[in-house]
């Protein structure tokens, strides 16, 4: 998935607030895809990066509405923010 | 719909951390284990409910799961006892629909979701009172009519609102007016999108939310303070559990003892003496002693798990899990393993990857377990200078060895076997961290009567009977009079481990050692009564002064000693474990690989100790 211009979640600084712009569900199996809307994920919504784990950074957490949800890199990169001006979404 | 004659049935359903068991507790008084990372309820709980018109209702408790679409096993249950399609399951009658009035707008879709079944449904909007505290307001009424369901607010813990749902529900169940099931496809995106809509017009003021949570989080997450703070909390668990146990295990052991010395002075010597003495108090007594360090172990973890802080832990883990090809999810029943394997084992069902939790099953029993401790802490007592090695006392030391000989076995073995026999993709790791609570005392007890109770149950129950049919097996038949050697060797039991012991010979094991491996199979501290029993009936006169410590240290070398150490710290696990593997794993192949592969480590293990040990000393 070659999107390298697109803004990641490992990219934010830990308290950055961004807006989830796109989600590649393709590169998910159907159930991953569907808990991650389960657990709040979704284009339109805010997060905020929380921590990185300690000992290389990898899992992250993230707060997405009222939900902190851990994550690995690998799963956090088929998840595209974008800065809240450009948000797309009007909640 | 039931005749109104007939016990209703009602499920509490909700997502993990909605505090659905703490309200299943306060409704029907039951006792069980109340978790907070996601996934704790793993098993039916039921219990009665008296709804305010005078009938009972059957409340069942099922497992916390996102939606009806389950990942793990566990959140298949409540999918299907949701849908009616729960074997030997009564179709339900109402759901309780609970929803944490933090985290609306995640629950409320799940709400949404289980509104299309037609299942008549109440909405308990529980922990309304840290909405409240984080200044968060919810027009109740508003959402009722939005959703037209019933919506109850409630304070699991300090029980509020307890009645006003049990009115609720009666008022459903009397109504008998089927919601009608909608039969479109529903679609996770367009719920979510809805109740996000729901949850924002209800909200009427926003409050700054769990502040707390992540102030702690800072520091239990901290690149550096963080890692060493979970290595702090475990050593100090373990500290805890030898240091705090101490005189508590003195006091049951002298208890022991002196009902021992009774029985001796006020008995006959028969056979009924020996069996009382030898059998049931020198076998259940050995195991007995042990109580208080189980249940400290078992206090740590409960109250681990009911704060939150489990899941920071597998959080912070998840890398090193990743790189022998698990989870950081693993990591829970693995420390629960510490204490018990089977507990671990069931655990390891909210784990979503079917591999994954294979793995984990099978390398659970190689965290010490706490009935290991009996076999360490005896051997150990004969065999380790209670000397200190710089701030160090050189038992400990060998103790802690002994756990992490485990832990590392333990990763070893998941790296070889996602290498072969568990061989699959890598899993992924996405877990709810839920906020952090203070334990309820209340809770934390009734974890600490049902553990109490099992243990009991077991030293009572297969350790009991386990210990006599020895007794009995090293008592008969008795040998002829001009038979001058030990009266053991004569027995029955004798014969046994004589005809074991040429298997165990080459890894320095004695009979009496082979002879205790057998109902050591039972429940493991049995290996530690069988001894005792043995080692009893052994001794030429009736005189129980002697411990088993002292005669451990008569009969055993050195090597022979580490030898049996690394033995058990593979040692094929207890019968229970084999049938909670089995169960778990829906055949007897899985519990046959566990006990094979556990009974060749263990071999290789103490073979190698004994001949290095040999060589060196």
């Amino acid at each position: 998935m070659p999107r390298l211009t697109n803004l990641l979640i490992e990219h934010l600084a830990r308290g950055q607030v961004m807006t989830i712009t796109a989600i590649d569900r393709d590169g998910l199996d159907p159930k991953t895809a569907e808990r991650l809307h389960e657990l709040g994920f979704d284009e339109g919504v805010d997060i905020e990066l929380l921590h990185r784990a300690p000992l290389g950074g990898d899992p992250l957490a993230v707060k997405v509405g009222n939900m902190t949800v851990a994550l690995r890199k690998a799963m956090a990169r088929l998840i595209e923010v974008a800065p809240l001006t450009t948000s797309i979404a009007a909640e | 719909m039931n005749a109104p004659l007939a016990t209703p049935v009602v499920a509490l359903v909700g997502n993990p951390n909605a505090g659905k068991t703490s309200l299943f507790n306060a409704l029907t008084g039951s006792r069980q284990k109340v978790g907070n990372y996601p996934g704790v309820t793993v098993e039916r709980k039921s219990g009665k409910l008296a709804l305010p018109d005078g009938r009972l209702a059957e409340l069942i408790d099922l497992p916390g799961t996102y939606s009806l679409s389950p990942r793990s096993p566990d959140e298949a249950v409540t999918r299907d006892a949701v849908l009616g399609h729960l074997q030997g399951e009564k179709r339900l009658d109402a759901i309780v629909a609970v929803v944490d009035a933090t985290n609306l707008r995640n629950h409320l879709r799940f709400v949404l979701e289980l509104r299309r079944l037609g299942t008549p449904l109440v909405v308990a909007l529980n922990m309304i009172d840290l909405a409240e505290r984080d200044g968060t307001v919810i027009d109740v009424a508003r959402l009722s009519t939005i959703l037209k369901l019933p919506v109850i607010p409630t304070v699991a813990v300090r029980r509020r609102g307890l009645t006003e749902l049990g009115e609720s529900v009666a008022a459903t169940l009397r109504a008998q007016t089927p919601l009608l099931p909608e039969t479109t496809e529903s679609d996770v995106k367009l719920l979510q999108r809805e109740a996000r809509v729901i949850a924002q017009t209800v909200t009427t003021a926003q409050g700054e939310h769990r502040k707390w949570s992540q102030r702690l989080d800072g520091i239990a997450l901290h690149p550096l303070f963080g890692p060493l703070l979970l290595a702090g909390l475990l050593f100090f668990m373990f500290q805890g559990v030898f240091a705090w146990a101490q005189a508590p295990m003195e006091w049951l052991a002298a208890l022991v003892t002196q009902g021992q010395a009774a029985l001796t002075s006020s008995m006959p010597a028969n056979a009924l003496r020996s069996l009382l003495v030898d059998g049931v108090l020198g076998g259940v007594g050995a195991v007995v002693v042990f109580l208080p360090q189980i249940l400290i172990l078992f206090f740590f973890i409960l109250l681990l798990e009911q704060s939150g802080y489990m899941v920071r832990a597998a959080f912070m883990m998840d890398r090193l899990m990743a790189r022998v090809g698990l989870n950081g999810r693993a990591f829970i029943p693995l420390i629960s393993s510490f204490a018990c394997a089977i507990p671990g084992i069931m655990a390891a069902r909210t784990i979503d990857a079917p591999r994954d939790r294979l793995t984990t099953i099978l390398i659970a029993p190689l965290m010490t377990c706490s009935a290991r401790l009996p076999v360490y802490a005896v051997v150990i007592g004969a065999f380790i200078p209670s000397r200190y090695v710089g701030p160090f006392n050189l038992q400990g030391l060998v103790l802690f060895g002994l756990y992490g000989a485990g832990v590392l076995g333990a990763l070893v073995a998941a790296w070889a076997l996602r290498r072969t026999v568990t061989k699959g993709p890598s899993p992924s790791f996405l877990m709810e961290m839920p906020k952090y609570q203070w334990p309820a005392p209340r809770d934390i007890g009734i974890g600490l009567y049902q553990r109490a109770k099992a243990f009991l149950f077991r030293a009572g129950g297969i350790i009991l009977i386990s210990t006599v049919a020895l007794w009995a097996l090293a008592t008969w038949p008795k040998p002829p009079a001009d038979w001058n050697r030990p009266a053991l060797e004569y027995s029955a039991a004798g014969r046994i481990g004589a005809a074991l012991e040429p298997i165990f010979r080459p890894i320095g094991f004695n009979k009496e050692i082979a002879l205790a491996l057998v109902p050591g199979m039972a429940a493991r501290e049995v290996a530690v009564s069988a001894l005792g029993t043995v080692y009893a009936l052994q001794g030429t006169d009736a005189d129980h002064s002697d411990g088993l410590v002292a005669k451990l240290r008569t009969s055993w070398t050195l090597p022979t000693a580490l030898a049996f150490l690394a033995w058990f710290v593979f040692a094929p696990q207890c019968i229970s474990t084999l049938a909670v593997t089995r169960r778990e794993t829906g055949g007897w192949a899985w519990p046959a690989f566990m006990f094979g592969y556990l009974f060749a480590a263990a071999y290789v293990a103490a073979g190698v100790t004994y001949w290095t040990a040999r060589a060196l000393l």
